[in-house]
């Protein structure tokens, strides 16, 4: 039994590889952003907004958290358009990643939020400061670095289970994979090559994060 | 158009987590004795053991579930093994779930006191009779939490299973969707089972998890 592996034949298609990382790495920043800024607005809504506010958000982080992904996306992508909202395969995976990132992010950041003293609260009470201010210069600077470690890896999990978007056509890195399989059908060699560049962009990415984190969020 | 009624849609979804849930099974199970044994060659060999543990866990925990399942299908094939999706997806799960079945457990044992280790090696038992009867009981009490939840996350990523073709649940939803061109209503009964599977366990993982902090 004689295995022949051919990366030639993969690596000679290093721009597809590299159009694919980089759409990952697009995808995953967008949906970063906006995830996190859903995750915030409804950890404050699940920790200090109205009461109706506080179940749909809660029912929210739970269906998303013991749904698959794949699911998630296929419901956007698939099961929208029957109700009339037509989205393409990028829109629908940043839609995906979003609402998925924004589920667990939730409760990461509540759980950092609760952890805030009492006397912070009051302090910042009787400084006559308002429920707002409060919220983004007292309870919210140091919430966020109790929980980046927890945030970091929860970004590196979404960021890796966008190679599921690839599936609706996304042209991201496990699509350029699929394609590079169906061009020379080397399928072994193209996911090799593809499983390692997310496992660097993986470890770069967690890299970055803990490195920027600091800098940009919180000040240190 | 053939005529597909709610009752018929849902009694093949119902049919098809059947397969999820015994994908599931199959990979907790495996998972489970390569995670121990993964983490007793840890524990007696902390340098190298732990080392290329280590490194075993990165890579699965650094890369795409999915990709790691179209390895395990192609890889398999390259062998001149005739790859079922059976094979492929119980292996891949299997591979992925003791990784993290491995981490969790070390965390577990690492959070038993340096000195039930001390006192155990003090009244000359070797390492499995630590293992066997001081460290594991008191790790496994702490394990259950993190291991039930950990479950939630191996049945959802069995759904990665049907893109090499294994017929589970969201297979199946695909093939009913693409057949009654009904993808709001499938979809949202597939999430309804996969909630249903995963929900409880879930709460019971949480349940445990309060438990154990307010005894401590």
């Amino acid at each position: 039994m004689l295995i022949q592996l051919d990366f030639a034949a993969v690596l000679a298609q290093w721009p597809l590889l590299m159009r694919g990382l980089a759409w990952t790495a697009g995808l995953t920043v967008v949906a970063v952003i906006l995830g996190l800024s859903l995750g915030i607005a409804c950890a404050w809504a699940r920790s200090s907004g109205p009461r109706a506010l506080r179940w749909i958000v809660a029912g929210y982080v739970e269906l998303i958290r013991n749904t698959p992904f794949i699911i998630q996306l296929f419901f956007v992508f698939f099961g929208l358009p029957a109700i009339g909202v037509k989205l393409t395969a990028e829109w629908a995976s940043i839609i995906a990643m979003t609402l998925n990132l924004g589920a667990y992010s939730t409760e990461i950041v509540r759980a950092g939020i609760e952890a805030t003293p009492r006397g912070q609260l009051e302090a910042a009470a009787s400084l006559a400061l308002t429920p707002l201010q409060t919220f983004t210069r007292v309870v919210m600077p140091p919430a966020l670095k109790r929980v980046w470690p927890a945030t970091v890896s929860q970004i590196v999990i979404v960021m890796l289970g966008s190679a599921v978007c690839g599936q609706i056509a996304t042209e991201e890195l496990s699509h350029a994979a699929n394609l590079i399989h169906s061009r020379n059908f080397r399928a072994f060699e193209a996911y090799i090559v593809a499983t390692l560049m997310y496992l660097a962009f993986a470890i770069m990415l967690r890299q970055l994060l803990n490195w920027l984190g600091p800098r940009l969020l919180f000040g240190r | 158009m053939v005529d597909f009624p709610i009752q018929d849609i849902l009694r093949h979804l119902l049919l098809a987590a059947r397969w999820t849930i015994v994908l599931s099974l199959i990979a907790f199970a495996g998972g489970g004795l390569v995670g121990l044994a993964l983490l007793v060659a840890r524990i007696a060999r902390p340098r190298l053991g732990g080392w290329l543990v280590g490194g075993y866990v990165q890579l699965f925990q650094g890369t795409p579930l999915l990709m790691q399942l179209f390895l395990a299908y192609f890889g398999l094939g390259l062998f001149g093994i005739k790859v079922s999706a059976w094979v492929a997806a119980g292996l891949a799960l299997t591979l992925y779930s003791s990784a993290f079945l491995t981490e969790i457990w070390r965390g577990c044992i690492n959070a038993v006191p340096r000195g039930q280790w001390e006192a155990s090696a003090s009244l000359a038992l070797s390492l499995p009779e630590q293992l066997r009867w001081v460290i594991g009981p008191q790790a496994l009490r702490i394990a259950v939490p993190p291991t039930a939840g950990f479950m939630v996350q191996l049945i959802k990523g069995t759904a990665l299973a049907s893109v090499i073709g294994f017929v589970e649940l969201t297979r199946t939803g695909s093939m009913i969707a693409n057949a009654t061109f009904r993808p709001f209503l499938v979809y949202s009964l597939v999430a309804l089972m996969y909630f249903a599977l995963c929900w409880p366990l879930s709460a019971w993982s949480r349940r445990l998890e309060r438990n154990l902090n307010v005894a401590r």
